[in-house]
C-alpha cells in the first residue's frame, strides 16, 4: 500500500517536470502561488498581526532543565563529598573539593542522560569539563590578583611614588619605591629599545627573506629562549660588570638577552599570519622586497608586533636573579642607569619581603602590586595605540 | 589614414589622463617552458598577445594557465624552486634579459589576482596609490590620479565619499575593482588577470567584465578564466591549454580568434572543452 502510494507520488513529480522547465515565464507562477497559499493556510497563526510583531526566537544554550540539573548535581555531589569526608575522616579542603567535583559530574551525567541520550549527555559532560578548565585558570588568576591587591593596597599611598628607602630605618614609617620604579622603567626601557629593532629584523630575516642561515638562527633563538635567567646575569656580570661598577645598563643588557628570543619568535609567528596574497600583490605592483616589507608587511602586522614586544617586556620586567648580579640594587634614587647600582621593583620586593617588620612586608607587597599594574598599563596602552589606526580603517559607514 | 585612426583611439581614452600612458604593447611568449623544482608544468608554449586585444587563457584545472600568466610578468620566479626556459618579449625586449629588472617588468605588466588582496593597512585612496608608493615614484596629482583610476575600474561612484576608509571595508566585488584600479595606477602596458571573477558574485562579475571591455581600448589584457561564457564574452582571442596525460606538462593545444575557437576549432579536444564535454 505504502509502496504504491510512494510510486504514485513519484509519478506526479515526473508529470510536473516539464512545467518546472518553464521557470521564469509567467504561467509557472500559478502553482507556486497555490503552494504558497496552502502553506499559509496550514500555518495561519504565524501570519497573524503585522510583521513588526515577529518575535525573534533565539536558541538558548542552557535551558531551565540544564540549570536544574546543574544545581541538583552540585547538591548531590556536595552531599557525597561531605559523607566521604566524615566516613574517611579527611581534613583537607582540596580532597573534599575534588570529590565534590567528581561526584557532581557523575550525577550530572546521569541526570542529563535520563533526559536525552548517552550522546547528548557526553556532549554536556565535555562542555562542563572544558568550561571548568577555563574557570579554574581564570579563578587562579583572579585569586592571585585579589591577593596582591589586598596585601599591596595598604602601603600604596602617593608617598610610595615620591620616596625612596635611603632614610628609612627598620621601624620608621614612610618610605617608598620611587627608586625601584625609576630603575625598572629605565632598565626595561633600555632593553626594549635595543631588543625591538633587533628582534623584528631577525623575525623579518627568518620569515620574509630566509636562506641557508635561517634554520640555524631559528635554532639558536629557540635555545636562547630556554636560557635560565641567572645565566644571562652571570654572562653580563663576567664580561661587563666584574672589575667595574654595577649599573642599570648592565641589568638592561641581561634583560635584553632574555627578551630577544621571546620577541623574535612571537614576531615571526605574527609575520606568518600575514597572507602571502598581500606579498604577491605588492610584488606584482613592482615593489622591491624592502619596500614590500616596510610598506605592507610591517604596517599590516603592527598590532601583533606590539603584542610581541609586550610579551617580551612582561618576560623581563619581573626578572630578579640576573638583576642581583648586574644592577645590584640600592636604597636611594639613582636616575643615571649608566653608573652606579640601581634598584628595580623585583629587587625591591626581594629585599623587603625577607625582613621581619610588618611595615617592610607591606612595602614589598605594594612593590609587587605596582609591578603587575605597570605591565597591565603598558599592555592596554600599547594595544590601544597599535590598533587605533586599524580600527579607523575598519569602520564602515 | 593613420592619423584618423590615432585620433579615434585618442578619443576613446578616458579624459583627464595626467601623464603619458605607456602605449599598449604586444607581449610575445616564445617556446616558454616552466618548472616547479624538478617537475615540468609547461612545455614550449608560444603565444602572441597583441596590443589592444583581450587574450583569454582557457583549459581545465592544473594545465598551467596560471603558471603561464605568472611567467609573463616574472611572478613565477617568486616561488622557491621555480624556473623557466624560452623567451618572453614585450614589444621585442626580452623581459628576462639583462636590460630589465623584475620590478621594472612588473610595473610595465600589471597583475590582478584570483582573490582580491587590497592592503588592509591602507585606506581606499592609499590602496590606489600603493604601486607608486611601493616603487617610490613621485605622485604629483594624487587626487586626480585616484579619481581617474577608480573611474576606469568602475568603482569611483561607489567609493568617492569614503576614500579614507580601509580597503577591507569594501565588498568582495568592490575589493577586486580596487585591485584593478591599483594595478592601473602604475600605468602598465599589459594587465594580466588570474581568474579575476572566480570569487565574485554574478553582478560584480558583470561590472568587472564591463571594466575589462572598457580598458581593452588602451591596454593589452590577458585573462585566465574557467568560465567559458566569460571567455566568449570578453576576449578577442583564446589559447587552449591542456595536460594530455597525467604527470605531463601542460601545452597550448590551439590558439585563435575567440569566435573561431568557440564555433569551429581545428582541434576536436578544443571543441569538447568549449562545449562542456569535459573539463
Amino acid at each position: 500500500m505504502t509502496v504504491s502510494k510512494r510510486r504514485a507520488s513519484r509519478e506526479d513529480r515526473v508529470v510536473d517536470l516539464p512545467a518546472l522547465e518553464r521557470v521564469g515565464s509567467a504561467p509557472v507562477l500559478a502553482p507556486t502561488e497555490e503552494l504558497h497559499l496552502t502553506t499559509r493556510s496550514a500555518h495561519q497563526d504565524l501570519f497573524e498581526g503585522p510583521p513588526s510583531g515577529d518575535r525573534p526566537r533565539r536558541r538558548r544554550k542552557l535551558t531551565p532543565e540544564d540549570h536544574a540539573a546543574t544545581i541538583l548535581s552540585m547538591l548531590a555531589g556536595g552531599a557525597v563529598a561531605l559523607t566521604l569526608r566524615v566516613l574517611l575522616d579527611q581534613n583537607g579542603i582540596l580532597g573534599t573539593l575534588l570529590w565534590w567535583y567528581l561526584s557532581a559530574l557523575v550525577v550530572f551525567y546521569i541526570l542529563v542522560r535520563d533526559r536525552s541520550d548517552t550522546e547528548g549527555a557526553l556532549d554536556r559532560i565535555v562542555t562542563v569539563l572544558i568550561w571548568s578548565a577555563g574557570a579554574l585558570v581564570a579563578a587562579v588568576l583572579a585569586w592571585m590578583l585579589a591577593f596582591l591587591f589586598v596585601k599591596g593596597i595598604p602601603a600604596l599611598t602617593g608617598g610610595f611614588f615620591t620616596h625612596d628607602m635611603s632614610t628609612v630605618g627598620p621601624l620608621t614609617p614612610g618610605g617608598g619605591g620611587e627608586h625601584a620604579l625609576i630603575g625598572t622603567l629605565e632598565q626595561v626601557g633600555l632593553a626594549t629599545i635595543v631588543v625591538v629593532p633587533v628582534a623584528i629584523l631577525t623575525a623579518v630575516y627568518l620569515h620574509e627573506i630566509g636562506g641557508r642561515l635561517a634554520r640555524p638562527v631559528r635554532f639558536i633563538v629557540d635555545a636562547m629562549s630556554g636560557l635560565p635567567s641567572i645565566i644571562a646575569g652571570l654572562l653580563v656580570y663576567t664580561v661587563w660588570v666584574d672589575g667595574r661598577s654595577f649599573s642599570g645598563v648592565a641589568g638592561a643588557a641581561a634583560l635584553a638577552v632574555l627578551m630577544l628570543p621571546t620577541v623574535t619568535r612571537a614576531s615571526e609567528e605574527i609575520l606568518r599570519t600575514i597572507p602571502d596574497t598581500l606579498r604577491e600583490g605588492a610584488l606584482a605592483l613592482g615593489a622591491p622586497q624592502w619596500r614590500l616589507i616596510v610598506k605592507v608587511v610591517i604596517p599590516t602586522a603592527m598590532a601583533g608586533l606590539v603584542t610581541a614586544t609586550i610579551l617580551g617586556i612582561a618576560r623581563a620586567v619581573g626578572e630578579t636573579a640576573p638583576m642581583l648580579l648586574t644592577a645590584f640594587g640600592s636604597d636611594s634614587v639613582n636616575t643615571n642607569p649608566f653608573s652606579g647600582p640601581q634598584s628595580d621593583l623585583p629587587l625591591f620586593v626581594w629585599k623587603l619581603i625577607r625582613l621581619p617588620n610588618a611595615s617592610q612586608l607591606e612595602r614589598a607587597w605594594s612593590g609587587a602590586l605596582v609591578l603587575v599594574l605597570l605591565v597591565l598599563v603598558l599592555f592596554v596602552a600599547a594595544r590601544y595605540v597599535a590598533t587605533r589606526s586599524q580600527r579607523k580603517l575598519r569602520t564602515t559607514r | 589614414m593613420t592619423s584618423i585612426a590615432d585620433d579615434t583611439l585618442e578619443a576613446a581614452k578616458p579624459r583627464g589622463l595626467l601623464h603619458a600612458e605607456g602605449e599598449p604593447a604586444t607581449l610575445d611568449a616564445i617556446a616558454v617552458s616552466a618548472w616547479f623544482g624538478s617537475s615540468k608544468v609547461l612545455e614550449r608554449c608560444t603565444l602572441t598577445m597583441a596590443a589592444r586585444r583581450v587574450t583569454a587563457l582557457i583549459g581545465p584545472s592544473g594545465c598551467g594557465k596560471s603558471t603561464f600568466l605568472r611567467v609573463l610578468n616574472r611572478m613565477h620566479e617568486v616561488i622557491p624552486g621555480a624556473a623557466i626556459s624560452g623567451r618572453v618579449e614585450l614589444d621585442g625586449d626580452d623581459i628576462y634579459g639583462q636590460a630589465m629588472s623584475a620590478t621594472q617588468v612588473r610595473t610595465k605588466i600589471g597583475m590582478v589576482f584570483q582573490k582580491p588582496n587590497p592592503f588592509p593597512s591602507m585606506t581606499i585612496g592609499d590602496n590606489v596609490l600603493a604601486g607608486l608608493k611601493l616603487s617610490r615614484t613621485q605622485i604629483p596629482h594624487r587626487h586626480e590620479l585616484i579619481e581617474e583610476c577608480l573611474t576606469r575600474a568602475g568603482l569611483w561612484n561607489e567609493v568617492k565619499d569614503r576614500l579614507h576608509e580601509g580597503g577591507m571595508s569594501l565588498s568582495g566585488g568592490q575589493q577586486q575593482r580596487l585591485c584593478i584600479a591599483r594595478a592601473l595606477a602604475v600605468r602598465p602596458q599589459v594587465l594580466l588577470m588570474d581568474e579575476p571573477c572566480s570569487a565574485l558574485d554574478p553582478i560584480s562579475t558583470r561590472v568587472v567584465e564591463e571594466t575589462i571591455a572598457a580598458l581593452a581600448h588602451d591596454i593589452t589584457i590577458v585573462i585566465v578564466t574557467h568560465n567559458m561564457q566569460q571567455a566568449a564574452r570578453v576576449s578577442d582571442q583564446c589559447a587552449f591549454f591542456l595536460v594530455e596525460e597525467l604527470r605531463q606538462p601542460g601545452r597550448i593545444v590551439e590558439t585563435g580568434e575567440t569566435k573561431k575557437m568557440f564555433e569551429e576549432p581545428d582541434d576536436p579536444r578544443t571543441l569538447d572543452y568549449v562545449t562542456g564535454r569535459f573539463g
